[in-house]
């Protein structure tokens, strides 16, 4: 009998070009994505007159600096981010890369516009320069960020070199209760494993919670891997993998998907597979969760009171707290629920999938939000379908602003950002200092959660919300 | 790339955890051409005051700063983005060497592709050189056998061995994998027969948007 495998070993060693005496392997990559940020990279290339091995494999998205005001590059205002773009337009047409411009019905922030487009499959390699490539593991592939030496390491030899990281497991043991989403699965670990927790580790993700989660939220479950410190996380693929992917611009077709499903049918980790790590979560333990501080692990339930700093509490601990209450404007012990917020964001790789926009909307059905604030759609497409469920009237009439899809105010790099000092409820990914501008306060949440923070203008669990007032929002 | 094998030279502290790569260059600089320098957008809005006033206990902005080639800091130093601009601020500053208890995972690898030195110390040895570097101080890192000296303190550092080799000699990834040229046409031949379906097909299929 064959030793058992992870889920994880199969595809890595399917992959697997070279192994080096130092342990190194020289991986396969199957896909790789460049964004705007890529410059760096392709300038690497040409400096040293190197060509792009196999175009084929490398897909362009202009994300990051996507203006969400317009489609069109004339408008934008500042012209380096304007040159931006059009370096990522002129890079990917001198070495024939397929580029999902500005203009492409499918353009997307690559986490969303990959697997939307059938790119993202089950047993890939995949990475690019961005952290949450993690996302794409969803569908049971390897997928990493990289840095610009790599990227430029990838266009130029289709392969990667790669210390074969440890494999942990999170277990979600039971069913998640209403209202607790992939987002506060992700930042419950996260918080009780620590920002580094899973550093060094590849996750896949099991359990029965995690197979009845939707391909969406398996796709924000995975995007938050790299909040905890993993390398990559994984789901297995199972029949929502297969019916997410049949039919998909890129997937394979007629007896190629077939044959893809069968061998996709293959991967998951051995019944008694040995893990570096094992982690056991009750799903039922999980409560709609917020972020408070300035790392995705300084989370708690909404229903939470802030840290204090009385009692015996470790000095490096109580340092950290009193930085991140610092920077935050907040002070211990008060209650979640009381910190108002100036404004609201939806959008990002992890939770603006068209099931996040409709968790939103039902919410905001019929409401005004208190504050102002910005949906963003994850893709050209998901903007699309939501406007075709109408879901866009439901977001205008609360009072927010509907934009076009981008990277936008997860990050700030196309000039949308939170203003100094404003604290901001946000479906992204990241509460870092500065994130989403200088000196901007975020709390991180799910999207319900957000049109939850919205309607009543402070943090707000959505139990309550839920329970209180009408529930006619009949888009889920 | 520069070789590593002795660092003499001086260090400073900067005792905070979770020192991200938002942090260690703002994502506004980005659009900047590298020949810029990235060394001035180094933790630029956290060494500032709200009025963007260089902050005076900041230990950056102190005396002496400008010229340390190690920098010590306390844990997962380099979380978040995969930006290897964070890495281009610290080298363009003048820094050869990080000294954390843990590092972001791609912040290290992205360091050593750019000849910079992550080093991983216990907890407890972070905070006695945190302590000895209180201010701009004389500093030795030993990359061949894993030590540093500030003054009186010496610790040992760990660090993967596959990165301290390409330290020690300067190696660049692409001079390395090229001698593969030929172990990788052989792979992706036999790798396209065995998944056929792994080939990004476009397939010409109408645009779909399901849920
Ligand atoms: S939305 Fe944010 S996290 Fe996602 S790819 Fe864009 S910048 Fe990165």
């Amino acid at each position: 009998m064959s030793t058992p495998q992870t889920l994880f070993d199969k595809v890595w060693s399917a992959h697997e070009v070279h192994r080096s005496d130092s342990g190194q392997s020289l991986l396969w990559i199957d896909r790789h994505f460049v964004h705007e940020g890529s410059f760096h990279a392709f300038n690497k290339l040409e400096e040293r007159h190197l060509p792009v091995a196999r175009p084929a494999l490398t897909f362009g998205i202009a994300d990051h600096y996507a203006p969400t005001l317009s489609r069109t590059l004339d408008e934008v205002n500042d012209p380096k981010v304007r040159s931006m773009i059009e370096q990522l337009t002129d890079n990917t047409a001198k070495h024939d890369v397929t580029l999902f411009g500005l203009d492409d019905p499918r353009q997307g922030i690559v986490h969303v516009m990959g697997p939307e487009q059938g790119l993202t499959q089950p047993g890939l390699v995949m990475v690019c320069g961005d952290s949450h490539t993690a996302t794409h593991g969803a569908f049971g592939s390897i997928a990493f960020g990289i840095g610009a030496s790599e990227v430029a390491h990838v266009l130029t030899t289709q392969t990667l070199w790669q210390t074969k990281p440890k494999v942990m497991r999170i277990t979600l043991k039971g069913q998640l209760s209403p209202g607790v989403t992939a987002k506060d699965i992700a930042l419950t670990w996260i918080s009780r494993l620590g920002a580094d927790g899973a550093r060094g580790f590849a996750i896949e993700y099991a359990g029965e919670a995690i197979r009845s989660l939707s391909m969406e939220a398996r796709l924000t479950l995975c995007n938050l891997s790299i909040e905890g410190g993993g390398r990559c996380g994984m789901i297995a693929p199972d029949q929502t993998t297969f019916d997410y992917l049949k039919g998909r611009p890129y997937s394979p077709k007629g007896e190629l998907f077939d044959q893809a499903c069968a061998y996709w049918s293959t991967l998951y980790s051995d019944a008694d597979a040995v893990f570096d790590q094992d982690v056991i979560i009750d799903a039922s333990e999980i409560a709609p969760t917020v972020t408070w501080g300035v790392s995705p692990e300084e989370a708690l339930p909404i229903d939470r009171f802030l840290p204090t700093l009385t009692g015996d509490i470790e000095e490096a601990r109580a340092r950290q707290i009193r930085d991140s209450l610092d920077y935050m404007g907040l002070s211990p012990g008060q209650k979640l629920t009381d910190i108002a917020i100036d404004r609201v964001f939806i959008g990002s790789c992890t939770n603006a999938r068209i099931e996040d926009l409709r968790a939103a909307a039902a919410i905001l059905n019929g409401r005004k939000s208190r504050v102002p604030g910005v949906v963003s759609p994850g893709s050209t497409q998901v903007k699309a379908q939501a406007e075709e469920e109408g879901l866009d009237r439901i977001f205008i009439d609360a009072g927010l602003e509907w934009r076009h899809s981008g990277c936008s105010m997860c990050v700030g790099m196309n000039g949308d950002m939170v203003p100094s000092g404003e604290r901001c409820a946000s479906t992204t990914n990241r509460n870092f200092k500065g994130r989403q501008g200088p000196g901007a306060r975020t709390h991180l949440m799910s999207p319900a959660m957000v049109a939850a923070a919205a309607i009543e203008g402070r943090l707000t669990d959505i139990r309550t919300l839920a329970s209180g007032a009408h529930t006619d929002g009949g888009h889920s | 790339m520069k070789p590593i094998e002795i660092l003499a030279t001086t260090g400073i502290g900067l005792p905070h955890a979770n020192v991200d790569t938002d942090q260690l260059i703002p994502a506004r600089f980005m659009k900047e051409p590298r020949s810029v320098g990235y060394g001035q957008f180094l933790l630029f809005d956290v060494r500032r005051d709200a009025h963007g006033a260089p902050s005076p206990d900041y230990p950056l902005n102190q005396p002496g700063a400008d010229e340390a080639e190690v920098l010590v800091s306390r844990r997962n130093f380099g979380a978040g983005s995969s930006r290897e601009a964070a890495v281009y601020a610290l080298v363009d500053g003048g820094f050869r060497c990080v000294i954390a208890p843990s590092f972001g995972d791609i912040f290290a690898s992205n360091a050593v592709n750019n000849g910079l030195l992550p080093a991983v110390v216990n907890e407890e040895d972070a905070e006695r050189l945190l302590k000895a570097l209180d201010e701009v101080a004389p500093v030795e890192v030993n990359l061949r056998e894993q030590r540093i000296r500030v003054g009186e303190l010496e610790v040992a550092f760990t660090i993967n061995s596959v990165w301290r080799t390409k330290l020690l000699n300067g190696w660049d990834d692409i001079d390395m994998t090229r001698q593969h040229e030929g172990d990788i046409e052989t792979f992706a031949a036999t790798y396209a027969e065995r998944f056929p379906w792994a080939q990004p097909y476009p397939g010409g299929a109408p645009l779909i948007g399901k849920g």
